[in-house]
């Protein structure tokens, strides 16, 4: 069996003359929460459409699973679960209702599927409100109805298409923390779509960054943060003067400084030691409290990946 | 595949049935008073001998069906459902027939509701002691008449609902399409000549009962057979979210 849940290559999607999807080679290990990142129409709904037997490739091919996706589609689909763009609940039915269609369509044993039902209704907090028509909920509720029918069967892959898109911020924490949660004790893989980089930061062991089709880079967030970000310091104290400012804007590997009341931000152009950087400052004439090293944030790489390929 | 089937078909007939917040079941109870209560009360010992009832019970599933079946393909589109149906494991027939069967066995079993009401009301109120019941041909002929009218509809009514984008738009369709169907030979036999028409309406008199049966299931179960095929040549998951 391969280690691999997902396995792309030189995958192509075209609808008419845009091309969704291009030349998409990926692998995602098993066992894993997997973040595909992407700006609004950068591929990342059709891949999951590809990856699910949903789209035929224009070209290349992909396997899921160790399934192929064009010739053993119905393979990978009865392995996995889905929650794509919308929560596809069926609002005139009860919430128990539409668990339990889907329990039945997963061929469920009847005790088996009514224990999970309620096993995940009560995790979920939605126990009590089981009997009501789904179209009344709150779009949160009804996300959470959706997360608990994906992982109703137990799949052994999870494709998650912006589970927390549309969701206040107090209702995303929760899903993501219920979601992190559940994908651990169920260890599955998850493979989630998102342009939320601090969810993607918060969740994913690993991360692909998607812009008009194409896979930019991909690898854990700190992996992306130390490849891809500028390393850079920050010193607090006071007594930042002109002069200080101007000999550290002369050494060669400080890339962009940054005088903000009590703070100095200071750009690297490549990983330093610091010490003669601190030096320099406090021979300059400042008092320094305190310095701390740091590397930029996932949504920073994000931002630098969009502006390099504009 | 048989459970399947049903698994569709269990859905379909909750939502059918959860329609309008229970103005759906409202609906059917008002459908089956009229069929089942109201004409045979109406129409006296005619709604049992008359062999013209197999007219009624041909058409009567034909509406209920294409009022449910519109829904199929195009209500799952339109309310974003169509897509997690579709990545779920159900095999593509099954989704299909469960569709085509939910529909069918709404409009039949509503049908043959009404039908065995209607017989009741009927021996009740007409029956004077006497036991009214359709003779054999013509109580063979609305089974199989009524089966193969909501077959009918519901397998064009599947094809309509795939290519729609909307419930409303698929309605419309085949709401053009029954009009089409009931209007065309009635407008149409007005519109020939006296002498043809005189020649037509001997013909069909010379026609008995039984043969006219055998040749509308003949035409109706060729008709049906079609459509399903098409069904089932237009179903492509791989190709329904791409259009």
């Amino acid at each position: 069996m391969s280690d691999y849940a997902i396995c792309t290559d030189n995958l192509i999607r075209d609808f008419g003359t845009v091309r969704a999807v291009d030349h998409l080679t990926l692998q995602v290990p098993r066992g894993i929460i997997f973040g595909f990142l992407g700006p609004n129409g950068a591929g990342k709904t059709t891949t999951i459409r590809l990856l699910l037997g949903l789209l035929e490739p224009t070209e290349g091919r992909a396997e899921v699973l160790g399934f192929d996706t064009q010739t053993q589609a119905d393979e990978i689909r009865s392995r996995s679960g889905a929650l794509l763009e919308h929560p596809g609940l069926y609002e005139r039915l009860s919430a128990e209702d539409n668990l339990e269609f889907y329990g039945r369509i997963w061929r469920m044993p009847s005790p088996a599927r009514q224990a999970r039902i309620k096993e995940l209704l009560t995790h979920l907090g939605l126990w009590e409100r089981r009997k009501e028509t789904v179209g009344t909920w709150s779009r949160g509720m009804k996300q959470k109805l959706a997360i608990a029918r994906v992982l109703l069967h137990r799949p052994s892959l999870i494709f998650l298409d912006e589970p927390t898109a549309g969701l206040d911020p107090i209702a995303a924490a929760a899903l993501r923390e219920d979601l992190a949660t559940l994908a651990t004790r169920e260890g599955a893989t998850v493979f989630l779509t998102t342009h939320n980089l601090a969810e993607a930061e918060k969740l994913c062991q690993e991360v692909g960054v998607i812009r008009k089709g194409q896979l930019l880079a991909v690898g854990s967030p700190s992996e992306l943060r130390t490849r891809l970000g500028t390393p850079r310091v920050e010193i607090i104290g006071r007594g930042f003067s002109e002069n200080v400012l101007t000999s550290l804007r002369a050494r060669p590997e400080v890339g962009k400084v940054e005088h903000q009341e009590n703070r100095l931000l200071i750009e690297l152009r490549r990983a330093v030691d610091t010490a003669p950087l601190v030096s320099l400052v406090v021979a300059a004439g400042a008092q320094v409290e305190e310095v701390r090293r740091g590397n930029p944030s996932l949504e920073e790489v994000f931002l630098t990946l969009m502006e390099e390929e504009k | 595949m048989m459970a399947d089937i049903g698994t569709v078909m269990w859905k379909e007939w909750k939502e059918i049935l959860s329609w309008g917040g229970g103005r759906g079941k409202m609906t059917l109870l008002v459908f089956v008073g009229v069929f089942g209560i109201f004409l045979p009360f109406q129409m006296g010992r005619a709604w049992v001998e008359s062999p013209m009832v197999l007219a009624y019970w041909a058409w009567v599933p034909l509406f209920l069906v294409t009022s449910v079946i519109a829904d199929a393909f195009a209500g799952e589109r339109e309310r974003h459902t169509l897509e997690t149906l579709l990545a779920s494991r159900l095999p593509d027939r099954a989704i299909l027939f469960g569709k085509v069967g939910a529909a069918v066995g709404y409009g039949v079993g509503v049908t043959w509701l009404s039908l065995l009401l209607g017989l009741v009301t009927a021996n009740l109120i007409h029956g004077q002691g006497i036991l009214l019941l359709y003779s054999p041909v013509v109580g063979l002929g609305i089974v199989g008449l009524s089966l193969l009218g909501a077959g009918l509809a519901a397998s064009a009514g599947v094809l309509v609902s795939l290519r729609s984008a909307t419930v409303r738009q698929a309605q419309q369709t085949l709401s053009i399409a029954i009009m089409v169907l009931l209007f065309v030979p009635v407008f149409g036999i007005q519109a020939l000549p006296a002498e043809w028409k005189a020649r037509l309406g001997e013909a069909f008199m010379a026609l008995d009962i039984t043969r006219l049966v055998v040749i509308a299931v003949a035409i109706l179960a060729a008709l049906n057979a079609g459509l399903l095929v098409a069904a089932m040549a237009r179903f492509r998951r791989a190709q329904l979210l791409s259009e």
